[in-house]
């Protein structure tokens, strides 16, 4: 019973939204249901809220190693918590928006978690070089066609691409670097992009079915 | 010029009765000063020429009628196709004065009558623009509508439009080869699932990364480090995110099996109960419940770099020797997958957005790429229905494949050679895989 039940709702709502697409006056049941889905997801909330921080507190009673990031962890969640819940230092009354210009919690928002994300992110810009020297290492054929694709896209994509080869006539105008870079991504890179997109659509479609006919169970919590 | 100010003047200039009569004012007693009727005269003059120079527009509007635009014209409703009756389309010729280099029109307002009531303004639109959709009706109302030319604070109103009832239809008939096809693929599917039960052997090609997870897991088992497993920073909702589940139940029995560690750090809360209960009965069909532990999953954070960062500190500091990157990713793929190479894991990579397999490819060992996510779990499986399930995406692709030549060969040959055989599949082709509601 207690697999039966979700394998039924899955089943029930899993058929209902496909024949949904068909059917023009349940156009607005996938919506409906993903409202319902954010609507649960709010409060399951609370449940990782609450296992972060018995986690954390867990750490800061053992003493276990690193446990000097777990303090960060808890202040940092409970500053945040009082100054959204309280509305600390809000222009307004208490019904002013929590993220109001000169609340506290904005305020923090603004000058300690946008940084700190900002200084995550700006790490792409570094691991794209070392990713990219990796991948460009002219190992086998494929790598260099992979290498000369890339070192044309690079260098069409600058002016100096566009100096390189602007004595090119404009009968052969397809051989300058910028145009050839704008080839190579609208036609190889473009045809690669789709066959992989029908290829996930097929998946997609495989998968839903064998977990709207109860085939596939893992996700539920049943390897039999 | 109002009498009372005309009086007040002439009190104070000693002049006995004003009378005043349409816009010209005349006093019917002769000043007792010739200097103080002169004054009367030029305050009178001054009251005048001061009220005209306030109320310039109303002037201008008198004195330049052919300013006004002309009202947009062929102004008509139309019920939109296939829906429930909550959408009319409205369609109009601009006003032949919106032109850039005129700036006499500002835009257009769109009003609409329900039942014969008042009109009411729906909306605003810039110039240039010729429709609207109006997806605020029921079928239950008869509508009319007009659509006004803006200019300034002026407006110019069309001609009111016929009355219309919204129709709603039971089946969007625009959308019957999607049902085919659907129909064909998801039936070819459930053909080879019951073939396999019926026992038939298919052939399923060699998955690399797939295979390599039995090794992966041994790895980390010898190494005795701990097995990270992302699930991508998408919620439940998200098929790959499903998929990457049904795969960590497989990987989960496995590490059960093993004896081996398993680190989950999670961006969602919903992933975090699902997951558990995931790697819960994996544990459970492996025979070693006691040895789960719900501490295995935990819950991060929803930002996306506050996540990378939590999972790139576990990284460092625990160097697991495996690492599974199964999910739906965005820029952080990259910075998980090479802040995994820098500390010698094996990683196993898979996504369904072409964007980010790039990065996985670069820095991972192994990567699945689109399908073999969603085909992972059921190719670890090694169950005959599951496997039959992608024999059945074979069909879906040998019709992409088909149609994809067929398409091509007919639109060269209908270009190059005007063909009008060629013209005519290529656009069959193109009814039978647009969606789009005509």
């Amino acid at each position: 019973m207690r697999r039966q039940v979700p394998l039924f709702i899955t089943f029930f709502v899993g058929t209902l939204l496909i024949v949904s697409v068909f059917i023009p006056p349940m156009e607005n049941l996938g919506e409906d249901f993903t409202l319902f889905f954010d609507i649960i997801a709010v409060f399951a909330f609370f449940l990782g809220g609450g296992n972060l921080l018995r986690v954390h507190l867990t750490k800061l009673y053992r003493k276990s190693p690193d446990w000097g990031f777990s303090v960060v962890t808890v202040v940092g969640f409970f500053l945040m918590l009082a100054a959204g819940l309280f509305k600390i230092g809000n222009p307004g009354d208490i019904s002013a928006s929590v993220t109001a210009e000169g609340s506290m919690f904005q305020t923090m928002f603004n000058n300690v978690v946008l940084p700190l994300q900002s200084t995550m992110y700006a790490l792409l810009a570094f691991f794209i070089a070392s990713a990219s020297y990796r991948a460009f290492r002219a190992k086998n054929r494929e790598a260099t066609i992979l290498l000369v694709a890339a070192f044309i896209i690079l260098l069409g994509r600058t002016p100096f691409g566009m100096m390189l080869t602007a004595w090119i006539p404009d009968s052969w105008s397809v051989l300058q670097v910028p145009n050839l870079a704008i080839w190579i991504m609208n036609s190889p890179n473009l045809a690669g992009q789709r066959a992989i997109l029908i290829g996930i659509g097929l998946g997609v479609v495989s998968m839903s079915l064998r977990i709207i006919l109860g085939i596939e169970r893992t996700y539920l919590g049943d390897d039999r | 010029m109002p009498p009372a100010i005309v009086n007040f003047i002439a009190g104070q200039v000693g002049v006995q009765q004003l009378v005043v009569s349409g816009t010209s004012t005349t006093a019917q007693t002769p000043p007792s000063h010739p200097r103080a009727a002169f004054l009367v005269l030029l305050i009178i003059i001054s009251f005048t020429i001061s009220a005209i120079a306030q109320e310039p527009a109303d002037t201008a509007a008198f004195d330049l009628p052919d300013e006004r635009p002309a009202p947009p014209t062929s102004v008509v409703v139309t019920d939109f196709k296939y829906d429930a009756g909550n959408r009319v389309d409205i369609t109009w010729v601009p006003s032949i004065d919106d032109q850039p280099e005129l700036t006499l029109v500002d835009g257009y307002t769109v009003y609409r009558s329900a039942n014969g009531g008042d009109y009411k303004l729906l909306d605003s639109l810039l110039p240039g623009i010729s429709m609207y959709e109006d997806e605020e009706v029921t079928p239950d109302s008869v509508y009319t509508y007009y659509v006004a030319t803006m200019s300034g604070k002026d407006t110019v109103q069309s001609v009111v439009t016929q009355e219309i009832r919204p129709e709603w239809e039971l089946v969007n008939f625009d959308l019957a080869w999607l049902f085919v096809i659907a129909v064909i693929i998801s039936g070819s599917i459930v053909w080879f699932i019951w073939r396999a039960r019926a026992g038939a052997d298919l052939f399923v090609r060699k998955i690399a990364g797939l295979d390599a997870v039995d090794e992966a897991i041994g790895r980390a088992t010898e190494m005795g480090r701990p097995i990270l497993f992302i699930p991508g920073i998408l919620d439940m909702d998200d098929v790959q995110t499903i998929a990457g589940l049904t795969i960590l139940g497989r990987v989960a029995k496995q590490i059960a099996d093993y004896d081996t560690r398993i680190r989950m750090p999670v961006s969602r809360s919903l992933v975090m109960t699902a997951a558990r209960e995931t790697i819960k009965a994996s544990y459970q069909v492996a025979g070693r419940p006691d040895a789960y532990s719900d501490d295995m999953v935990s819950y991060v954070t929803d930002e996306q770099f506050g996540y990378v960062a939590a999972v790139d500190g576990i990284m460092v500091r625990e160097k697991p020797a495996t690492i599974f990157l199964l999910g739906a990713f965005f820029a952080e793929s990259l910075i998980l997958a090479e802040t995994g190479n820098s500390i010698g894991a094996i990683q196993i990579a898979g996504t369904a957005r072409p964007a980010q397999l790039p990065f996985f490819i670069a820095a991972c060992d192994f990567t699945l790429i689109g399908e073999e996510l969603f085909a992972a779990s059921a190719y670890l499986s090694g169950e005959p229905k599951q496997l039959g399930s992608l024999k059945g995406q074979d069909v879906g692709k040998g019709i992409a494949m088909l149609a994809i030549i067929l398409g091509m060969v007919a639109v060269t040959m209908a270009t190059a050679f005007e063909i009008d055989f060629f013209q005519m599949i290529a656009d069959g082709l193109n009814q039978v895989f647009s969606t789009k509601a005509e």
